[in-house]
């Protein structure tokens, strides 16, 4: 009885020991938290969530002080990434943070542009090139379609529009899968 | 349905895998009711039925389309596995409560056709050896019983056993071994045993053998299966007869004894539950010999087989990925 | 002539439908009422339209230019007048639209001035720019720009290898071009050789093809091209791959992502080849090609074809049966279903199969994979396809990466062979796109973040450099002031109010000498059209004044939003 139990110590000891040395030794130094909830995040700094821009946003969450269903660019998907990562339970968009919407990228009118810099000074990365009394113009690659360069216009000269499909970005769809019988 | 290349496809499905599966069997089983009975034929006509019931019935509830499910045939392949794995003269429950086990549990719970890991007979071979281990294990003599007492057997309860059943070789040999510490040579000379295995059993073997030949021949299978496990279990019986005469019968009578021809060239070779590279397949048999072997000759079962095959169907996805063949491109590295 | 030929793995043998097509010359196509060009024709970069509405072109006339080196020129296919550029539906599965220049033939063909190209006169690299310039791409069908691939690699060029063996079944445009034309594709092989400084030419054709063996065989003695050898190779699909016939002919294995001038060998089509010739020796650029017209047809057979030809034109010519349901651009195993019967025929078209079901019929349904490795065994790139069909399907992109997914070359074997029917390619390209769509998000987002957080810096390293200013000047000035204190007799209050004051009305005299000073900048010596342009926006900007001084407040009470 008494060696049977000095065994199952022993081997208790000696296996934890082992454990924790792996633990120590082979640690694998993970993401804070706070990057790899920033990593599913859209990047679009549109500021939507509450928060002003994404890693904001991100710590927010991180911090159990904001939701994760408060990223409309993010859409559903953004939301069941974070629901997976945070295991937490998967919850619809937040209507009060807006609604989602196909990625648009700003115009500018360059007709209308006045040249106040205001939208430049908006733009969350830089996206708006021009300056003072010269006609403004968006670098569309760059462009995350935050619409944070909206309001600010003096003279409503930029609007959204959407980012069409084309070669480069067609996508084959998910092969059809087999029919079932109508249960 | 897709609407995409390729466009031309070769004529080939499941259906016709599976059919020449069947086909291969078809020797065996002649030979098995010639030299045994219509046992045999009983209990595959009543594996079949039950396989085909069960199967209807959950592609039903599974609401999936029945009949170009039953259609593809890998049912009755498990059925007909089921059936010569277990013996010919066991009562009608026996072989029905495997095949349901094997289609309900062992294939269905998994999700299907291609989904189970491990191989639905030996499953139901597994299972029931474990709950009715002395029922598993009566089998008939070579032309001792006439067809009246196998059905007597097999659907009237009767079970006088000892007075018409008899062990199988392998099982005798190794009771012969051990309890009465008789030398391998007298044994072999004893009622029940053949020219080199078992009497009866050895053709059976035989024609699992030609079987076996027809599928690889017919490119239904390859030869990494079949030959890495024969010879693996060859070599070591080999060795062990060397070593100990007295003791190991010798690569022959194992061979042709038990559940090895059915096993390397019908049960270890489904792809479903098997390794699928070239060099894993290797392994997995391998794997599966030195494991036959072991419970063979040291365990309490009578035949090693099917234990020896779920217990490498749980390293299929180790030796798989471990054992990935080399790209195109990526062999040297230049 | 008994070269040591070397294996790929895998491989089918379908029935090859050829000898149909086969059994009539090359013939040409009547004038269509209108040629659609589409300006992208090729991998690289979109050429940008150098033609407008209304213009005429000769044939021949370059009517795209290449934007930038990765890209390629088009040009008109006839003589004609533009009718219209505009997006049209394109040769694709996708059915989306591309920018084309639609020509209404004037029926003349006139031809611009052909100058042949002189090799010995120009440098190699100003040779790769003129093949730029008109417009030769790989005409396999992969239309990479061949002026790209005609460089010497660092390590010297080995061999180069011409690509007869056309292993697709129904397709035979490089069969005919070999039989007819041999010798301009030989003379091809001869300036692509000079151009990669390459030691032997290898022309590898499938044994299925005898007539054009013997065809490029009596060509190649014909010009007595001692480094050049003609090697027939088994007829196994897909022996045409550019890495299987490599493979096949040299024993060399170039993986994917590496080029095959890495390992000392490049590879042409023979159309290539062809049109190569007809650049530099007759100074043509490439208009045409060699179609093959199969499948639901009366008469298959090969065209010459102008690029921009509706398909239905040219397939009308083969008499299409009834039954059709649709036309495949390429092959049965590789092709794409296109979009409409009318797009046009582009560099890359090398056959319009014309498919009914009963030639291709629908493929049984779907069902569970038994992991039986006839995929695998079929495999000519040597992957798993099982094992990426289980993780595509589950949509596990990470894992079928590491399962090499990118070195699936697409075609088709795995799917042809699967038991269950599988489609397997299917689930392939569905997985390689989407991965590539979450690349692209992803580099999307990086370089916002990355802006984001630099905006943010340089916002904050601004405010901190305004306050450190401040406080230089605010200790500068009260230095000032204690010193003028401490010189003037101290005790008087009003007396440094009065410097005080002297200090603003100084602050306040140099800011309105600022204000004078400033000037529009750049806007001296502009031409007239400039100043005018200037005087236009002022006048503009005059005009919507009123309205901008109203809503210049707004933006304040707009903005809780950014709070």
């Amino acid at each position: 009885m008494l060696s049977a139990l000095l065994v199952m110590a022993g081997l208790a000891i000696a296996i934890g020991a082992a454990l924790g040395f792996a633990a120590v030794k082979f640690r694998v130094e993970g993401d804070p938290l706070v990057d790899k909830i920033d990593a599913i995040l859209p990047q679009t700094q549109c500021g939507q969530c509450g928060f002003p821009g994404c890693k904001p946003y991100a710590t927010a969450i991180a911090s159990g002080e904001a939701d994760i269903n408060q990223c409309p660019p993010g859409g559903e998907e953004g939301i069941r990434k974070l629901a997976d990562l945070l295991g937490r339970e998967f919850k619809p968009l937040n209507a009060e943070n807006g609604v989602e919407k196909p990625k648009s990228v700003a115009v500018i009118d360059e007709n209308t542009c006045i040249g106040c810099t205001l939208c430049i000074q908006a733009c969350p990365v830089d996206a708006i090139v021009g300056a003072a009394k010269q006609m403004h113009t968006v670098i569309d690659q760059l462009c995350t379609g935050c619409e944070l360069c909206l309001a600010p216009c003096p003279v409503d000269c930029i609007t959204m529009e959407p980012v069409g499909e084309t070669v480069d970005t067609w996508k084959w769809h998910y092969p059809v899968i087999p029919i079932r019988t109508a249960a | 349905m897709s609407l995409n290349s390729p466009y031309l496809r070769k004529p080939t499905s499941v259906t016709r895998v599976m059919a020449e599966v069947l086909l291969a069997l078809v020797p065996a089983i002649a030979v098995y009711a010639w030299f045994f009975g219509v046992g045999i034929l009983v209990q595959i006509a009543l594996a079949t039925a039950t396989a085909i019931a069960f199967e209807a019935g959950f592609l039903k509830l599974r609401g999936r389309p029945i009949g170009r499910s039953l259609a593809d045939l890998s049912a009755i392949v498990t059925a007909w596995l089921i059936a010569l794995a277990f013996p010919s003269i066991g009562p009608w429950w026996l072989v029905v409560a495997g095949t349901a086990f094997a289609i309900v549990v062992a294939k269905h719970l998994y999700g299907g056709l291609g989904q189970n890991p491990f191989n639905p007979a030996m499953v139901a071979y597994a299972v029931m050896i474990v709950a009715f281990p002395a029922l598993m294990s009566q089998w008939p003599g070579a032309g001792r019983l006439d067809a009246a007492a196998q059905l007597d057997l097999i659907f009237g309860g009767a079970r006088a056993v000892d007075a018409v059943t008899a062990a199988t070789p392998l099982d005798s040999l190794r009771t012969g071994l051990r309890a009465e510490g008789s030398s391998v040579n007298a044994l072999l000379q004893g009622d029940g045993f053949g020219l080199f295995a078992g009497r009866g059993w050895e053709w059976i073997a035989v024609a699992f053998l030609i079987g076996g030949l027809y599928l690889l021949a017919r490119r239904i299978i390859t030869w990494h299966i079949p030959v890495a496990y024969l010879g693996s279990l060859a070599a070591l019986e080999t060795i062990a007869s060397i070593a100990a005469p007295q003791s190991y019968p010798g690569p022959v009578f194992s061979l042709f004894s038990g559940a090895a021809m059915i096993g390397a060239f019908f049960i270890l070779t489904d792809p479903v539950s098997g390794a699928t590279t070239p060099r894993g397949k290797l392994i997995y048999a391998a794997g599966a010999a030195l494991m036959t072997w072991i419970i063979r000759h040291f365990g309490s079962f009578p035949d090693g087989v099917a234990f020896a095959t779920l217990l490498m169907n749980l390293c299929v996805p180790l030796i798989d990925m471990k054992t990935q063949p080399p790209v195109f491109g990526h062999k040297t590295k230049n | 002539m008994q070269r040591k030929l070397f294996k790929f793995n895998g491989g089918v043998k379908p029935a090859t439908y050829k000898t149909d097509s086969t059994r009539e010359p090359i013939k040409a196509v009547p004038l269509p009422a209108q040629l659609i060009v589409p300006l992208h024709q090729h991998v690289g970069g979109t050429p940008y339209p150098l033609v407008e509405t209304g213009d005429v072109v000769l044939k021949g006339q370059r009517i795209g230019a290449a934007d930038g080196n990765v890209s390629s020129a088009v040009h008109a296919p006839t003589s004609g007048r533009v009718v219209a550029v505009e997006p049209r539906v394109m040769a694709h599965p996708s059915g989306l639209t591309t920018l084309s220049v639609v020509i209404e033939p004037d029926g003349e063909e006139r031809w611009i001035d052909c100058e042949p190209i002189s090799l010995r006169a120009m440098s190699p690299d100003q040779v790769r720019d003129e093949l730029r310039d008109a417009g030769v791409v790989g005409l396999g069908g992969a239309v990479f720009p061949s002026h790209l691939k005609l460089k010497p690699a660092n390590g010297g060029t080995d061999t180069l290898v011409i690509n007869g063996a056309e292993c697709e079944p129904f397709i035979t445009c490089d069969d005919l071009l070999m039989r007819e034309r041999a010798e301009q594709i030989i003379r091809g092989a001869e300036i692509m050789q000079q151009l990669l400084q390459a030691r032997r030419v290898l022309i590898g054709i499938e044994d299925n093809k005898p007539e054009a063996i013997a065809a490029m065989q009596h060509a190649v003695s014909a010009r007595a091209a001692g480094s050049m050898e003609v090697v027939a190779v088994p007829t196994r699909y897909p022996a045409g791959g550019a890495k299987q016939l490599i493979r096949v002919l040299t024993g060399i294995e170039v993986p994917h992502g590496r080029r095959s001038t890495d390992y000392g060998v490049q590879c042409f089509n023979t159309g290539t080849a062809y049109a190569i010739a007809d650049v530099i020796d007759r100074g043509r650029p490439l208009v045409s090609r060699i179609v093959t017209v199969a499948g639901n047809v009366e008469r298959p057979g090969n065209y010459e074809v102008l690029f921009g030809t509706p398909m239905n034109h040219v397939a009308a010519l083969a008499g299409i049966k009834p039954g059709t349901d649709r036309f495949i651009m390429g092959g049965p195993m590789m092709g794409f279903r296109m979009p409409a019967y009318d797009v046009p025929v582009v560099k890359a078209t090398n056959c319009i199969l014309v498919g009914s079901p009963e030639l291709f019929p629908p493929p049984e349904p779907e069902i569970g994979c038994i992991r039986c490795g006839e995929c695998a065994r079929a495999c000519p790139a040597d992957l798993q396809p099982f094992e990426l069909y289980w993780y595509s399907r589950a949509k596990n992109f990470g894992k079928a990466q590491e399962y090499h997914l990118f070195d699936c070359i697409e075609c088709g074997c795995c799917a042809y062979v699967c038991p269950s029917h599988i489609p397997l390619v299917d689930y392939f390209r569905f997985s390689k796109s989407e991965i590539w769509a979450r690349e692209r998000q992803k580099h999307a987002a990086d370089v916002a973040r990355d802006r984001f957080e630099f905006r943010n810096e340089r916002i904050e390293r601004e405010k901190r450099e305004k306050a450190e200013k401040l406080a230089a000047k605010t200790a500068a000035s009260r230095a000032a002031a204690s010193m003028a204190a401490a010189a003037a007799p101290a005790g008087t209050s009003d007396h440094s109010e009065d410097s005080k004051k002297a200090l603003i009305a100084a602050a306040m005299a140099r800011a309105k000498a600022q204000r004078e000073a400033i000037a529009p900048q750049n806007t001296e010596a502009l031409p007239p059209d400039q100043q005018a342009q200037i005087v236009n926006a002022d006048a503009h900007r005059a005009a919507i004044a009123p309205a901008d001084g109203n809503i210049a407040a707004q933006p304040t009470e707009k903005s809780p939003a950014e709070g």
